[in-house]
């Protein structure tokens, strides 16, 4: 590409071609802009009757049972909360543990071998994932003493490991992106490898690693299919405790993809799956800003390296 | 060699192309699919999980019969198949339950007028694990499980274990009909609905699988889908009457107290091909499939 970039003297500075690739690259640019603005305002008009038809008492009710009028989405967003947050809990320090000793311990041939695995990990179909908790992981959380094992634990173990390639590859790429020069000068003021990686590496990644983890969770909150399959789907709010995570719960994915095919277009039910859509999309957006507030936006931008 | 921007561009615009024609592509299709009377267009057949099996069955057995009528068929659920009628997207809806008043009057806004045609009886087998020691329970107790008003095995004969409820997502028709007809007793004024704590599965294979693999589940489905690794609950209608085993007899004699008709909707008066299937699945063949898949066949005049 570097033989186009400057024209030879004389020649006409911008030819017709160049200005139809510059648009078309613009354009693409400009499209995911565009279409997440589309989405949110067809989320914004299927699902505002969800809003303005329901009383917000009744909307953060305990009770989800669409078919006969109960609208309560509490215990939805009880379930996605439980689900996340054991994901968040097992995948964050496995992934970025294991994204320490891709990029900093293991000797270049391992590295060579295990991130293509990892990248392939990230390829599986989550509904691949999601029949193998059913018929596999389901049994063991039962045998565990659980009186079900289709739990919001047993979503949370799909989804983090499903969550896992994202992190560690992000990861990798922002302790990757920290300059060798850190680690030179820490190792030649007498620091070891640890002190090195948790005093200077890691911190320099930072805002990488807020990242990755962003992404993850990105990645928990939306799956849908693996965690319709193993969480059980009951609309039900477990009593507070460690015990909530052994119990079945309804996520707002697995509401929507097992009850858009049921309703009738433009009844309320139908407006209300587009409003449970249309928190998620909020939560996200929400997740996303406060990943960008939690990095600096120039934090950001000064210690992310050529790949991030 | 860096390709030119002409050439970049001819890509781009060949490409844009192709993304356009697909989407033609797609459109032509669907109006194939909504041109009626074509000799080549499949009958489009959606809906209740209960029936997709039969439907599967009547549909390869009819294709050899007709093998110029090509038949569809796709589940989902009695409530997703007449959504797609209420939508005109489908010819055939199955549905194990009757269609509600309001589903009706959202199919008359879109301009279509349902017509049932009832094509099978179900009885619905309550089910436990073969562990499990309970054996029989009256309508009265089964509602008062599914409400979570008994809450332990124990209460109904079994070990001293919480009961793990099982039932089937609300778009399933078998799931309202055990609504009204067991939960609330086929008394309209009764509000009960099932306990929040009750496990929604998305198919019948969900919950003979979880019925399997947990001692302290119960769970309901057509009496076509048990297997031999789940045992039948016996069901009384009320404490004073015998406790029955669900079976194609017991189904058809009316002994057998949770049984319902299975039945398909289409949209108006059916004509042509569809009118034909129809009569053929009501007819002598179409209801011995219905007996050799463990449904319950119409009675025949």
């Amino acid at each position: 590409m570097t033989t186009v970039q400057s024209p030879p003297p004389g020649a006409p500075s911008r030819r017709p071609g160049e200005i139809v690739i510059e648009a078309l690259i613009v354009l693409a640019g400009a499209s995911t802009v565009i279409i997440v603005a589309l989405i949110f305002i067809f989320l914004l008009r299927e699902g505002i009757n969800t809003f303005l038809d329901i009383p917000l008492r009744q909307l953060f009710g305990q009770r989800w049972y669409p078919i006969e009028g109960y609208y309560g989405l509490l215990p939805l967003l009880v379930g996605t909360a439980l689900v996340t947050v054991g994901a968040v809990i097992i995948a964050v320090p496995l992934g970025i543990v294991a994204a320490i000793y891709l990029g900093e311990i293991a000797p270049t041939w391992l590295r060579e071998i295990l991130k293509p695995l990892i990248e392939i990990l990230a390829g599986i179909p989550s509904i691949v994932l999601g029949f193998l908790g059913w018929v596999a992981l389901a049994p063991i959380i039962q045998n565990l003493g659980a009186p079900t094992g289709l739990t919001a634990f047993t979503g949370s173990l799909l989804l983090a490991y499903m969550s896992l390639p994202t992190i560690i590859s992000i990861s990798e790429d922002a302790l990757y992106a920290v300059p060798k020069e850190y680690r030179d000068g820490s190792l030649a003021i007498g620091a070891t490898q640890w002190q090195t990686i948790w005093r200077v590496v890691l911190p320099a990644a930072r805002s990488g690693l807020v990242i990755a983890v962003m992404l993850g969770i990105g990645r928990v909150i939306g799956e849908t299919m693996a965690v319709l399959l193993v969480t059980g789907n009951a609309a039900n709010i477990p009593a507070f405790g460690p015990g909530m995570f052994f119990s079945p719960v309804r996520t707002m994915t697995a509401t929507i993809a097992a009850e858009m095919g049921e309703v009738a277009q433009g009844s309320l039910h139908y407006n209300v799956l587009f409003g449970i859509g249309l928190i998620l999309f909020l939560i996200t957006f929400t997740v996303n800003w406060l990943a960008a507030r939690l990095v600096g936006v120039n934090g950001a931008r000064r210690s992310r390296g050529g790949l991030l | 060699m860096t390709p030119s921007p002409r050439y970049m561009a001819l890509l781009m615009l060949a490409l844009l192309l192709m993304l356009a024609s697909g989407a033609a592509c797609v459109r032509s299709t669907d109006s194939v699919d909504s041109a009626s009377g074509a000799s080549q267009r499949a009958i489009q057949n959606k809906g209740s999980d209960t029936l997709v099996n039969l439907a599967l069955a009547w549909a390869e057995a009819y294709r050899e019969l007709r093998p110029d009528v090509a038949i569809a068929v796709t589940g989902g659920g009695s409530g997703t198949g007449i959504a797609a009628l209420i939508n005109g997207t489908v010819d055939i809806a199955n549905a194990s339950r009757e269609m509600k008043d309001d589903e009706v009057e959202q199919a008359r806004a879109n301009g279509i007028e349902p017509v049932e045609h009832l094509v099978a009886i179900d009885a619905l087998a309550v089910i436990v694990n073969p562990a499990n020691p309970v054996n029989q329970l009256t309508i009265d107790q089964i509602a008062d499980i599914y409400t979570a008003r008994i809450t332990n095995w124990k209460e109904v004969g079994g070990d001293d274990a919480p009961i793990i409820l099982v039932s089937r997502e609300t778009n399933s028709g078998t799931h309202v009909y055990f609504l009204e007809e067991v939960v609330r007793q086929g008394d309209s004024g009764n509000s009960d609905i099932f306990a929040p704590q009750t496990l929604l599965m998305p198919s019948s294979v969900g919950i003979t699988s979880e019925i399997q693999r947990n001692p302290y589940a119960i769970g309901y489905d057509g009496l076509g889908y048990v297997t031999e690794h789940e045992k039948l609950i016996a069901v009384a209608q009320d404490a004073g009457s015998p406790f029955v085993l669900p079976s194609v007899q017991s189904g058809s004699d009316g002994s057998y107290p949770i049984a319902r008709g299975l039945y398909m909707y289409t949209a108006g008066e059916p004509t042509g091909s569809i009118a034909d299937f129809i009569a053929w699945i009501v007819g002598p063949a179409g209801q011995q499939i219905v007996a050799d898949l463990g449904f319950v066949p119409l009675p025949q005049e």
